[in-house]
């Protein structure tokens, strides 16, 4: 794969394989088979569906009530609740995994939120969008605006977003936390893994977005 | 009715109701009625042996070969096992038909539905009203106290006699939903799913407070008479349609209130200084009140409230909600209203945080609606779809056929 084809085309959005999103897929296929998922963040459940597809016990907890009314109405097994002040009532090791897509930058204390995502489940699957993304560098530099793409549309003063990492941040704060990383993928705007063993910086460059399976223990 | 000035109903002519109607359904419903003698008798949480008693229901649909379709919907205060039908005693179509009935979520042709009238009720399960066989006049106070507990303990022997195991679901909002609660908190092993609406696991002061103003109101009325009124030929009306306008209060919100009456008058354009209803509001309250006292028995409103009152899972089990629920393989779903102000949301994600802490399969949706408490037995689409699609899925992982075969 050359630099070229991890470069953006304009006017994009994740890509959709199949009924699933792509960057859905990379999680579930994470996921071991038969195992117990809590889905932090899980908006309308459409990682839930493809969990269940995958005879894996699915729960969820979302922020908005119309989304947890919407997983309800699937029948999915979602509770109305905030990560920031929510997840300290799950006990010790409830479940195999716990995954927060595409919330981490939406949280309060994404510190507090990882290290209860651990404790919660015996591992985190966790997926951000990437700020050190080069589109976004660009933004900044040249046009001197905060950074706006496709998947994260909204202007500075109305984003829930409010705790944007790249990913060199967030595998800084894992070192600090002493959480193991088993398995990092970067996505391109499509949702496509960078297939290649490319170093940090790059990944850190081209990768619009991080999703990283994480598991307690790890060493600095 | 004294002192409680009546608005005819457009519908019901409250004349039509007579005492009669409401004292023969206490003792001979109209419906199907379980008997238990001597041999079965309920055990009380008062540490008394209720026997012989009988509990009232009505069912709907037929159960299936394998009897795995089996749903038991739980009354509500003044509510009884009429879900579904006309009323015997004020001829009204059945109390939850929004959610029960032919393409609704609860449907007859998919489910075999149960519902009985609460043990302490006065629709045909014994109660204060029912007469105490060994003296042959109304119980009235003399019937032991009881608790929800004791209503799902008679609920769970109505089961058993009709040969069912396992219910496929447990339904009920309000103190049906502390009825759902309280299966699954005794018996997690019967329940397959259960469906808890606006309701607690423990009754809040506040609303002990309204209870206990409630009962003040029957007990001030001098007809009354400690409770011995039956014997007399009487009823306190006055008192429990005072305290039925106080509990309706409770029922809806200030935002329903203000949208459904304001402060437009009542068959005038000016106010008449003097104490009679000018307000819509207050002559709806008071037809509110004077039609409750032609179906409901006023002994019966004290025990029923006083069961509610009573109501403490977490209480029951060492202080630790999440205890009451440990292991637990019941699929949940709870719902809360955004203007309950009775059970606010607040009391069902407490109860979802214990589910969650049990590892329980739990489904919580708050509904945004300013009709109040009294939002689950009214027309609230996005209730029903939620309720529906977790039936759905329930049945789904239960292996329910879609048609009943």
């Amino acid at each position: 794969m050359s630099v070229q084809e991890v470069l953006p085309l304009n006017g994009l959005a994740s890509e959709q394989s199949g009924p699933f999103r792509a960057d859905h897929l990379l999680v579930a296929e994470m996921v071991k088979p038969g195992s117990k998922v809590l889905d932090v963040g899980c908006g309308e459940g459409d990682l839930l569906q493809l969990l269940e597809t995958r005879g894996i016990d699915g729960r969820g907890i979302e922020l908005s009530r119309e989304g947890v009314n919407r997983c309800v109405a699937k029948g999915l097994a979602v509770v109305q609740g905030d990560a920031d002040t929510d997840l300290v009532n799950y006990p010790d090791d409830a479940f195999d995994y716990v995954i927060l897509s595409q919330t981490l930058q939406a949280t309060r204390q994404p510190k507090v939120v990882l290290e209860n995502l651990l404790r919660i489940g015996r591992r985190a699957i966790v997926s951000f969008p990437n700020f050190g993304f080069w589109r976004m560098r660009l933004q900044l530099l040249i046009g001197g605006h905060m950074p706006r793409t496709e998947n994260l549309p909204a202007s500075w003063y109305d984003t829930a977003n409010i705790h944007f990492c790249t990913i060199k941040d967030f595998v800084e704060l894992c070192d600090e936390i002493h959480v193991k990383m088993e398995r990092a993928e970067a996505l391109d705007l499509y949702g496509r893994p960078l297939r290649l063993r490319l170093p940090w910086w790059v990944w850190n460059l081209f990768g619009e977005q991080g999703v990283f399976l994480l598991s307690r223990g790890g060493e600095r | 009715m004294v002192g409680v000035k009546s608005v005819p109903s457009p519908t019901i002519p409250s004349s039509a109701i007579s005492a009669d109607d409401r004292s023969h359904e206490v003792d001979h419903p109209s419906s199907e009625v379980a008997q238990f003698g001597a041999d079965q008798p309920l055990r009380l949480d008062c540490g008394i042996d209720l026997s012989p008693f009988q509990i009232a229901y009505k069912t709907y649909g037929e159960l299936n070969a394998d009897r795995s379709n089996a749903v038991l919907i739980c009354h509500a205060l003044t509510g009884d096992q009429h879900v579904a039908n006309v009323h015997p005693v004020t001829g009204k179509s059945g109390w939850w038909e929004t959610l029960v009935g032919p393409g609704r979520p609860l449907d007859p042709s998919r489910y075999f539905i149960i519902c009985s009238n609460v043990i302490g009720g006065c629709m045909g399960s014994t109660g204060p009203a029912s007469i105490n066989p060994a003296t042959g006049k109304v119980w009235g106070l003399d019937f032991p106290v009881i608790t929800i507990p004791d209503m799902v303990r008679a609920q769970a022997m109505l089961i058993d006699r009709l040969g069912i195991d396992t219910l496929f679901a447990v339904v009920g909002g309000s103190m049906g939903g502390m009825q759902v609660l309280q299966w699954t908190a005794a018996y997690p092993t019967r329940v397959y799913s259960a469906l808890a609406i606006a309701c607690s696991t423990r009754h809040s002061a506040q609303n002990i407070a309204f209870h206990e103003l409630g009962r003040q109101a029957v007990m001030a009325d001098p007809d009354w008479h400690n409770g011995a009124y039956a014997d007399r030929g009487i009823h306190p009306h006055r008192g429990l349609a005072v305290a039925r306008m106080a509990a309706h209060i409770t029922y809806l919100s200030d935002a329903a209130l203000h949208r459904k009456f304001g402060r437009r008058m009542q068959d005038r354009d000016l106010p008449t200084f003097s104490f009679d209803a000018d307000f819509q509001v207050e002559s709806y309250l008071r037809y509110q009140g004077s039609s409750f006292v032609e179906r409901f028995d006023a002994n019966s409103y004290l025990y029923l409230t006083r069961a509610m009152d009573y109501f403490d899972i977490a209480g029951d089990h060492g202080g630790v909600l999440a205890k009451a629920f440990a292991g637990i393989e019941t699929r949940f779903c709870v719902v809360s209203f955004t203007s309950d102000w009775l059970f606010p949301t607040s009391e069902s994600r407490a109860l979802v945080h214990a589910l969650n802490a049990s590892s329980a399969r739990v489904s919580f949706a708050e509904i945004e609606t300013d009709r109040g408490h009294d939002a689950f037995l009214l027309d609230v689409p996005e209730f029903f779809d939620i309720a529906r699609a977790f039936l759905q899925s329930a049945g789904k992982a239960r292996g329910l056929s879609v048609k009943n075969d």
